[in-house]
Parts: structure tokens; C-alpha cells; sequence
């Protein structure tokens, strides 16, 4: 089982992951899967409204548009990261999060690192599978660590410009 | 110019604590040196071939007196005594020590400058017109849009991991002197019939080993849209952009092989599907980041000083500054002075701890404290009074900063080359300072006129060869440093890809042939006009015929 880090609150710890993750060559097993995007979209009548929890795990290629219809059907949707300097999942998600209202957990998979916490986080993603032997604690200081950013995302956080907005107090 | 205030400058402070402890782990030996180049390069730092060099970020290029204290004071204590001004308007410091390095930053950061992505497959520092706020050719302040762009790009969550680097030109004048065809976005302002500002967009424009000139997929953009619409031109790009072949990587890459139309049919798709009130800025914010820039400190003058012009007549040496280096400015009685970093004999950007104190000194006293740097690699003190220009023109010339040959032949862009730099295939320096001393009279210089010579030592063209009038790349022919001529480039508004002139020649041959293509223009020249315009009419046959001709 792989180690599963949670993001929630502002703060990282471990989780369960309660998804059996199904190659595309396997029968699909009964209860809680993750499948590929392939997969999915081949056995998707006999995966879906099976009162399972159903993951999709997309390539770095994979258009999340294509998942528009059945992502209120989804609980997890996993995003590939090839190398972590491959920026693609990063767009996918902010896709995912903020045009299509994604709202089940958005899971970086691959070469996930712990210096990708604030883009991760930012553009939406709630769950990591490190692939380095970082811990929950150095997620959470890594990502807390500016107090400031610059452009809206899919975090919620304001930017600069609206907190200058709201406090005319900023000193100069 | 902007200020940082409280939120920007604990965004540095944030940064330099980051990079101090990651600084902390590879000199600990907790960090390999694999784990840590991402993390060095993120803060532009780069291993060169004998030391680190960190590139430090000049926005749009301009600084204040106490920001070049700050260089000068960089390049003493921490490098050998000089700093090297880049085409992208940034500093280089060649020759740096790890361990100073997070020290270095903290320095930086005291007076609002860093390194944050100067290096790394994200959106880059960006340029501006130098002669920004100065100039009367212009519809608006780029600066203002810089800006904006500059902390909007700031640690952008999304695009941090680019198909490659990212590099964005904004002008707002009809004389093109932030060269924006070469640049990945090159944006230039216009004022509409009703007053309305916009941006015509122009994308994937590129020098190295593919050199493309953008094409506009945009003709005007309502400027309270620009950071929307940035976010759609790099959406399309960070999930298109070819991350097989890094040499395919460049936006320049995609926009040519999907066509113009249907890059920016793909755009204005995004574009559409974007919340754009979410991501554009507030008419509030722009109103703050406007008013940073606004110029109160100039004084009502006659447009005619009459000790400038008498210094003019009585010092000949004066006056050819004057012509070369000195250009009108918007507000009577003041002049925009170009600083020359290209002394004869001397490395083209280079400046040394002293003499960015010198121009520190100046801006201070006779430039409403700002100063620029260009991308052909000089200085500039864009506020200056005509009645000041005899007592900036003595210190300058005192401090080797004086040379009269902005634009001329002399006025040569190099990069680093292999001097310095690990990927260089020859070198780019001694080059130009061949070619410098042929034309260090400057009756002679000022007789061949304007004419643009560039230098790159590697195919990746930080040197601009490919614009050049004179272009000259580098290349390595089985160990030995050879030189490929190109003519008739241009970076401006009439922007062209040079020509290969021929066969690649030795490095004792360049300087010679500049002197033949000197002279074939000479000979073929018309009235008033330019290398360039001579070049245009003639073609390369005469050029090719006198510098290949068959040895006597």
C-alpha cells in the first residue's frame, strides 16, 4: 500500500487509502477501485452507480474534460506526475478544481517531492503519494512557509492584490 | 518606480529563509548535489565552468541608487570586483561561493531585488522599453503592465514547470527597444481612437537553434485583460508545449506548428472558459501600482539650455557624447543619457564595483535617482537636466563610462562565452574586443554609422547574433573556435533574421572581415543610408565576394 499524505485544514497527515488499485489487463474487482482513464471509460457502465467509491488515475496527457459527466461520480481523481519537472498535472488540476467544480479528492501521483508542496497544494490537489521518504510534518512546514501570494488559484487564498484591497492598512 | 511595501517584502523575506536552509542542507552534506541543482537553479544559481555565477533579476531594468550600492557592493565583497550586464537586463555575478550565496540574497532583499526565476523552466524577470516614463514616443507607462506581470509570475503555481523558460518584452512606444519579436510574449501598447488602451500580443518568437520572429495573435487585447489572457497563452502552452526534445520545447515550437491562427484560436477557447474577474487585477490595484511610477520631481525648464549648448561648442569630446549617447526626453529641458559598458578593449556589460557606484552617484544627484539597464548591455540615467550634462558627461568619462558610440559599430553585444560559460562552444569576449579597437577612433566609428554587431558563443543566441546587422555565432570545428557570420538582422520594428554569410572563419579572420564588410559598405552606401538599409538593397553577394575572395 502506498503512503498516502492528506492535506486538509492547512495541515498534512497520513491517510488510508481505501482504493485497490486495478491494472487495465485485471478484472475489476468488487468494492472500492482506482482504475486508469482507459479503463474506466471502457467498463464505465459496470463501474459506475455500483455504490463503490471510484477512483480515475489520468496521464500526463489524459484531458480532464473528458471526465466532465461522471466527475460527481468519482471520488478520487489521481493525476500523473512523469517527473516532478513535468508541469502538466498542475494545469489538469486547477481544470479539474475550478472549471469543472471538482469536489472528491485530487491525488498527485509519480514523482512527487516535497519541494512541489505549494504549487500542489495551490492548484488544488489534497492528497500526495511522496516519492520521496518525506513525512506529513515537512508538508505542512513547507507549505506554510510564505505568508504571501500573488495570483489567485484553486486554494481559496487571496492574492496580494485583494489583501490590499481589504486591508488599507498594509504598510509601506 | 515601484515600491515594495510590506506584502512583497516579506515574500522576499520568505524566500531567503527558504534558500538559507536548503544552502544549510547540501553544505551539511544532508543534500547531494543532484537534490539540490533544482533547488539552486530555482534561485539562479548555476555551476559554471569555474564557480558558481548567480544571476540576479533587475525587473524591466530599472533601479535606484541604493539597489546598484547594493550590486556594487555584491561584486566587491563576494565576487571579484565587477558584475556583468546581461541582454535580458539582468546581473551576473561569475564568480561566487556557495556558502555566501544565502547572504548574498539576504542583501539583495534589503533593497527589493533577488533571484527568483532567473533561471528554470518558468516565466522569467521580464523587460521593458529602458526608455519607459521618459520617452515622448510612448502611449503609457510599460512599467505599470511590468509590473503587474512581474507579481503575477511571481511563484505562479501552475506554471512553474513549464515545457521550458518563458520570457516576456512589454513596450509601449512605436521604436521597438525591447526587441519583442524575440521573445516568447512580446506586448506592445496602443491608444485606441476612443482613448482606450490595449495590447497587440504577439507569441513565440525565439532566437537559438530554431529562430522564429512572433507573429501577432492578438491585434488588441483591453489591457484590464492581460493577466487573464497570459493565463490562457500559458495554459495552452504548459498542457501543448512539447516536452519530448528540449530543443522543441519553446513556445516558438507549438505556435509554428499549429499555425498562428489556430495557436490563437486555442487561446481565445481558454480565454472564453476563464472566470476573468478572478485573475485580472482590480482597477484599485492598478490605480496603486500606476501611481508608484508617476513622475512629480521634474522642474518647469526652457526647452533650450544654454549651458549645454555652449559646452557643446567649446568641447568636442563633449559633444560627440552628445550626439551619440544623449537622447530627447518627454519634459523640456531634460535628456535620457546612455551609459556605455562598451569602453574599447573592455568585456561588452561588464561594470565594476566602482563604476556602478559612480552611476549610483549619479542617479542620485541628476537622475531623480533612477536608473536602467538595456538589452544591449549598457547603462542608462533616463532623468537628466541639459544644464546637467557637462558635470554628468566629466564624472562618466572620469570613470571609463563615457565612450561615444551608443549604436555604433563598437556598441557590440557579447555574451559571456566560453570565458565563462559551460555550454559555450568558443569564445564570444575576445572577439568584440578585437573588433572594438579597428573602430576605436571615433571619427570613424561615428562615419560608418549606425551598425548592431552581436555575438553569441553557442547556438542558444544569449548574445542575439541572429538580430544582429553583424551577427557572429561561435561554433567548435573539431576542437577549434571558429565563427559563422550572418548579415542584415534586425530586433526592431523592422525585425529580420540574418543571412549566413559563408563558411565558418578562424577567430583571426572576424575581425578582418568586419573591416572588409566596413568597407564594401562604404563604397556601396547611398546618402543617409544605414549598414542595414545598404544591406537590404544590396543583398549579401557584395559582402560574400570581398570577404571569400581568393587570397593575393
Amino acid at each position: 500500500m502506498p503512503r498516502l499524505i492528506r492535506w486538509r485544514d492547512g495541515a498534512a497527515a497520513w491517510g488510508e487509502d481505501a482504493l485497490t488499485a486495478v491494472d487495465d489487463d485485471q478484472p475489476v474487482p468488487h468494492g472500492d477501485v482506482l482504475v486508469s482513464l482507459a479503463l474506466f471509460q471502457r467498463e464505465r457502465r459496470s463501474l459506475l452507480g455500483q455504490g463503490r467509491n471510484l477512483g480515475v488515475i489520468m496521464g500526463p496527457t489524459d484531458e480532464p474534460e473528458s471526465l466532465v459527466v461522471d466527475l460527481p461520480g468519482l471520488s478520487v481523481v489521481a493525476l500523473t506526475f512523469p517527473k516532478f519537472r513535468d508541469g502538466r498535472a498542475y494545469s489538469a488540476a486547477r481544470v479539474l478544481r475550478e472549471r469543472l467544480g471538482f469536489k472528491g479528492e485530487l491525488r498527485a501521483v509519480g514523482d512527487v517531492l516535497l519541494d512541489m508542496s505549494v504549487p500542489l497544494i495551490r492548484c488544488g490537489f489534497d492528497a500526495f503519494v511522496p516519492a520521496d521518504a518525506s513525512v506529513p510534518e515537512q508538508w505542512t512546514a513547507s507549505a506554510s512557509r510564505f505568508r504571501h501570494v500573488y495570483q489567485r488559484a484553486a486554494d481559496g487564498r487571496p492574492p496580494a492584490f485583494a489583501e490590499r484591497n481589504d486591508l488599507s492598512a498594509v504598510r509601506v | 518606480m515601484y515600491r515594495y511595501d510590506e506584502i512583497d517584502r516579506e515574500v522576499l523575506a520568505d524566500r531567503v529563509a527558504e534558500f538559507r536552509e536548503q544552502c544549510d542542507r547540501r553544505l551539511s552534506g544532508a543534500m547531494t548535489e543532484d537534490q539540490f541543482k533544482p533547488l539552486r537553479l530555482m534561485n539562479g544559481l548555476y555551476l559554471q565552468l569555474h564557480a558558481y555565477m548567480l544571476r540576479v533579476a533587475i525587473p524591466y531594468g530599472a533601479l535606484n541608487s541604493a539597489q546598484l550600492r547594493v550590486l556594487a557592493n555584491i561584486a566587491r565583497t563576494y565576487d571579484r570586483g565587477y558584475g556583468h550586464f546581461t541582454t535580458r537586463t539582468n546581473i551576473q555575478f561569475h564568480w561566487i561561493k556557495l556558502r555566501d550565496a544565502p547572504d548574498i540574497l539576504r542583501d539583495l532583499a534589503e533593497v527589493g531585488l533577488h533571484a527568483i526565476q532567473t533561471s528554470g523552466n518558468c516565466i522569467r524577470n521580464l523587460t521593458a522599453d529602458p526608455h519607459a516614463g521618459a520617452t515622448a514616443d510612448e502611449v503609457d507607462d510599460p512599467r505599470i503592465w511590468a509590473e503587474a506581470i512581474r507579481q503575477w509570475s511571481t511563484f505562479h503555481p501552475e506554471f512553474s514547470y513549464l515545457p521550458r523558460k518563458f520570457k516576456i518584452a512589454v513596450t509601449a512606444a512605436a521604436k521597438d527597444r525591447a526587441a519583442i519579436r524575440i521573445y516568447d510574449v512580446g506586448l506592445r501598447l496602443h491608444r485606441d481612437a476612443d482613448d482606450a488602451l490595449s495590447f497587440e500580443v504577439r507569441v513565440g518568437g525565439g532566437l537559438g537553434r530554431l529562430p522564429h520572429l512572433s507573429p501577432v495573435i492578438r491585434e488588441r487585447l483591453p489591457v484590464r485583460h492581460l493577466l487573464s489572457y497570459m493565463q490562457a497563452i500559458l495554459r495552452v502552452y504548459n498542457r501543448h508545449g512539447r516536452r519530448d526534445n528540449i530543443h522543441k520545447a519553446r513556445i516558438k515550437i507549438l505556435v509554428a506548428s499549429l499555425g498562428a491562427a489556430e495557436f490563437a484560436r486555442q487561446v481565445e477557447a481558454e480565454w472564453e472558459l476563464t472566470d476573468k474577474a478572478a485573475i485580472d487585477l482590480p482597477p484599485t490595484e492598478l490605480a496603486r501600482i500606476r501611481a508608484t511610477f508617476a513622475r512629480t520631481g521634474f522642474e518647469t525648464l526652457p526647452a533650450i539650455s544654454t549651458v549645454f549648448e555652449a559646452a557643446k561648442a567649446d568641447d568636442r569630446a563633449f559633444a560627440r557624447f552628445a550626439r551619440n549617447n544623449v537622447m530627447p526626453h518627454k519634459q523640456p529641458g531634460y535628456a535620457l543619457v546612455n551609459v556605455s559598458l562598451k569602453a574599447i578593449g573592455e568585456t561588452p556589460g561588464d561594470a565594476s564595483a566602482e563604476q556602478m557606484e559612480v552611476v549610483a552617484d549619479l542617479a542620485e544627484r541628476f537622475s531623480l535617482d533612477e536608473a536602467r539597464v538595456t538589452y544591449e548591455q549598457n547603462l542608462l540615467l533616463p532623468h537628466v537636466r541639459l544644464d546637467d550634462l557637462p558635470e554628468v558627461h566629466r564624472v562618466l568619462a572620469a570613470a571609463g563610462l563615457a565612450t561615444p558610440n551608443i549604436t555604433l559599430i563598437s556598441d557590440i553585444i557579447a555574451c559571456p562565452g566560453l570565458d565563462y560559460c559551460a555550454l559555450a562552444n568558443a569564445r564570444a569576449i575576445p572577439i568584440a574586443q578585437d573588433i572594438a579597437r579597428r573602430f576605436a577612433d571615433p571619427a570613424l566609428a561615428e562615419r560608418v554609422g549606425e551598425l548592431k554587431i552581436k555575438i553569441s558563443g553557442c547556438i542558444n543566441a544569449c548574445g542575439h547574433h541572429h538580430v544582429g546587422h553583424i551577427g557572429i555565432l561561435g561554433v567548435d570545428k573539431k576542437g577549434e573556435e571558429f565563427y559563422q557570420l550572418t548579415l542584415g538582422g534586425s530586433a526592431e520594428a523592422d525585425a529580420a533574421l540574418g543571412h549566413v554569410l559563408g563558411p565558418a572563419l578562424a577567430a583571426d579572420r572576424v575581425a578582418p572581415a568586419i573591416d572588409q564588410i566596413v568597407e564594401v559598405y562604404l563604397r556601396e552606401r547611398r546618402d543617409g543610408e544605414r549598414f542595414i538599409d545598404t544591406f537590404n538593397r544590396a543583398g549579401l553577394a557584395p559582402f560574400k565576394e570581398v570577404v571569400y575572395a581568393p587570397a593575393h
